[in-house]
């Protein structure tokens, strides 16, 4: 038998989890840039350091977003990728596909690419990984012509997220699929041309499960909650109590304490309940969210870089979501177009608003202080008043 | 010309019809095995999900075979989780079971539902990244192979969402994840001051640096670097590819365990720092498998039942994590950024171990 010419990557293919490189050899039997691409990762195996630069903006007719530059910094080597640049391209909303849908986007990827994905990329775009700079317009026309577009990248807009929302969860107190479609139809100006200070990060969860991660992960979270009370099926909770531990399970991990069971009823003091689904979550045939519905918005959200990680802030606790979402797209251009005028170069919005001032931001997008915005009040005295509070000397 | 600004295809239109049918309509679900979900209407209908795992970095031939097995089972129906997974989706009972057979036969695990371990969030490492300080793809890869039980079954006492970047860029945002793999360089970019200024734009190079790190060296139409402000994140290299921050002997993982993102119980939390420095040791970083298999073991061990890494962190003490991981703490352990003080203790409340 020959020997292997990646002996460090066959190491992956053992074991039991889907081994990727058995997915890179598959592309590298009918493709020369896979083929490249394995041998360049093998070098990197060995040598323990990547083998890539980026340099050079590379992109699409009209477009200033979308593609990622990507070039070997061993050409010497792997002159097939020389040049390997990655297209983003914006899933369907929830990730839900037909067949032939996918199919379209393989044999497209196949005829102008390396035949390698991401099915997905962390913010959620479907990765088409590698081709020549000279095949971006073709792949480009024909991901458009066969109903497809490109996702945000650099200071953009990117492509907004959502969880999967009413098309399968009971929990759904707003419909985050259609939130998100249209906040990315809306805005395909904004996710195509970057014009911000940084990227900007909308995600959309249909409760406060979160299943897209958006006040860790989002500039602008959108997390669907209610504002009555629980829905219960006393019969439906009577039965779980044959399956649970109601009082240990349910009730002794209740964060507010807002439940009480005693063996037959489960009495819920709502005014105490702040919505955290586990109860839910627990007992979904017995307990749902309430019948009035809509979405806490929060903002800032973002990994470290630049001064570190933030998570969203809560500035509207509650507000309804309903097409057209006018309410909802004024207060993101209104948010916008502050950081845009206020913010420096990759300075995120919640970088922004630290630096500034969660009072400032507040009064600029015309939005009044309540108490669901904070953890605590100030432990400081360095207050700052309005100058239209102070009383002016009288001359 | 192409058209553009059209936008993604109408998830509407990729909707099973049994979706369609109950959008909205959904009364309650359950998890019938690991890896399958039943989701019942108020019409009375049932959705059935099958969760399989996938390697994300895939080619079009395996999509082709799992557009295959979607269009023998679930009427041409699927979707991807938010984890990478693939969920087949089906409104007949009896195709569960035949589906799930050909699944295994194929080589595609079952599971990731409840409180199992999920597929590995993941960012692209050596495959596809010019900054990366590790590959992303093979320790997850690696992980995996080891802790696949966990994915199958769900036997842990709550979900353990693990999560890899392979630099603090973090595209994979792992900083609120049960256990994050972090890639980290140590060392500060190799300026090349004989390359720099045929490459380089000296202004945006300059710019590029996110801490002020990078000034401009007249003398040798170059740039320098000062090493007290750098905090290694490689922005610089992409801009100008003579000043590479790779570093083979240097560069490595960092562990950081109780983060969350969901805000069932507890609220949301950032991971926090457990192991700072772990070697690159490819192919299988045997190191990193064994520190996060501890962790995963000692959590599994000790934490009541429904309680996250982070929350049995917090009802224990972080005394008690590092006396039972056998987790050395170190002076990188005690912040230094801005708001450090926060994090230090300020009663004389503490366990000894």
């Amino acid at each position: 038998m020959a020997k292997s010419d990646t002996p460090l990557l066959d190491e992956l293919e053992k074991g039991k989890w889907p081994s990727f490189v058995k997915d890179m050899k598959q592309a590298a039997q009918k493709n020369p840039m896979a083929r490249d691409l394995i041998q360049q990762l093998e070098l990197s195996y060995k040598d323990k350091i990547g083998h890539w630069k980026h340099g050079g903006i590379v992109g699409v007719k009209g477009y200033g977003a979308g593609v990622i530059g990507r070039y070997s910094d061993r050409p010497d080597l792997f002159p097939n990728v020389q040049a390997f640049h990655t297209m983003r391209v914006n899933h369907p909303t929830g990730w839900f596909y037909r067949t032939d849908t996918l199919r379209k986007l393989c044999d497209i990827w196949d005829k102008h690419g390396s035949g390698l994905t991401n099915m997905h990329g962390s913010t959620g775009d479907a990765i088409l990984l590698g081709t020549t700079t000279n095949h971006l317009q073709a792949c480009f026309d024909d991901l458009s012509s066969a109903g497809f577009d490109l996702g945000g990248s650099g200071s953009a807009l990117r492509t907004p997220s959502a969880c999967v929302g009413p098309a399968r969860c009971e929990w759904a107190c707003i419909d985050s699929l259609d939130i998100c479609y249209d906040i990315t139809m809306t805005y395909q100006d904004q996710i195509h041309r970057p014009m911000f200070p940084y990227k900007f990060k909308i995600k959309v969860s249909a409760c406060a499960n979160d299943c897209v991660s958006s006040i860790a992960r989002s500039d602008l979270s959108i997390i669907g909650t209610w504002k009555d009370d629980i829905q219960i099926n006393p019969q439906e909770v009577f039965a779980y109590a044959s399956r649970i531990n109601i009082q240990k399970e349910v009730c002794d991990l209740c964060p507010t304490h807002c439940m009480e069971w005693n063996g037959r009823d489960l009495k819920i003091y709502n005014e105490d309940c702040t919505r955290c689904m586990h109860c839910i979550n627990l007992m979904p045939k017995a307990l749902r969210p309430g019948k009035e519905k809509g979405a806490t918005i929060l903002v800032g959200g973002k990994a470290p870089i630049v001064k570190g990680a933030l998570l969203s802030w809560v500035i509207v606790p509650f507000m309804k979501l309903e097409p057209p979402y006018g309410e909802l797209k004024s207060l993101i251009e209104r948010i916008q177009d502050w950081w845009d005028e206020n913010g420096k170069s990759r300075e995120r919005l919640g970088e922004l608003i630290t630096r500034l001032g969660m009072r400032v931001f507040l009064k600029a997008v015309g939005l009044q202080a309540v108490p669901q915005m904070v953890k605590a009040p100030r432990t400081n005295p360095y207050v700052f008043f309005w100058p239209e509070d102070i009383k002016k000397e009288v001359k | 010309m192409a058209k553009t600004d059209i936008g993604p295809p109408d998830y509407k239109t990729m909707l099973p019809p049994v979706i369609q049918r109950n959008y909205g309509k959904w009364l309650y679900h359950e998890i019938l095995k690991p890896g399958v979900l039943m989701h019942i209407s108020q019409s009375g209908e049932a959705l059935y999900s099958i969760r399989a795992g996938s390697p994300r970095l895939v080619s079009t031939d395996h999509i082709r075979e799992i557009c295959d097995i979607a269009e023998k089972y679930c009427d041409g129906f699927l979707r991807f989780t938010s984890r990478h997974n693939i969920e087949f989706l089906l409104d007949d009972k009896n195709r569960i079971e035949p589906l799930i057979e050909e699944l295994k036969n194929r080589g595609y695990p079952v599971g990731g539902t409840g409180h199992s371990i999920s597929n590995i969030v993941h960012t692209q490492g050596w495959v596809h990244c010019h900054t990366p300080a590790t590959d992303a793809s093979g320790p997850v890869k690696a992980l995996m192979d080891e802790i696949y039980d966990y994915f199958v079954t769900a036997t842990l006492p709550a979900h353990v969402r693990i999560a890899l970047a392979c630099c603090l860029n973090m595209c994979g945002a792992v900083h609120c994840s049960d256990i994050a793999i972090l890639g980290i360089h140590r060392t500060v970019p190799k300026v090349d001051n004989a390359r720099v200024p045929n490459v380089c734009e000296i202004p945006s190079t300059v710019a590029s640096c996110p801490t002020g790190a990078i000034r401009g060296d007249m003398k040798n139409k170059s740039v320098a670097v000062n090493e007290e402000k750098c905090m290694y994140c490689g922005n610089c290299y992409t801009v100008c590819p003579a000043m590479p921050i790779a570093d083979p002997d240097n560069d490595g993982i960092s562990i950081w365990v109780g983060g969350k993102v969901s805000n069932a119980r507890s609220a949301p939390m950032f991971s926090k720092l457990a192991i700072p420095f772990l070697p690159n040791n490819p192919p299988r970083w045997p190191e990193v498998v064994h520190a996060v298999k501890n962790i995963i073991e000692v959590y599994a061990t000790h934490a009541r039942k429904h309680e996250r890494i982070g929350e049995w962190i917090n009802r224990v003490g972080w005394e008690r994590f590092f006396s039972l991981t056998g987790i050395p703490f170190t002076d990188q352990h005690i912040d230094d950024f801005d708001l450090a003080t926060e994090t230090f203790r300020t009663s004389a409340q503490f366990k000894w171990r």
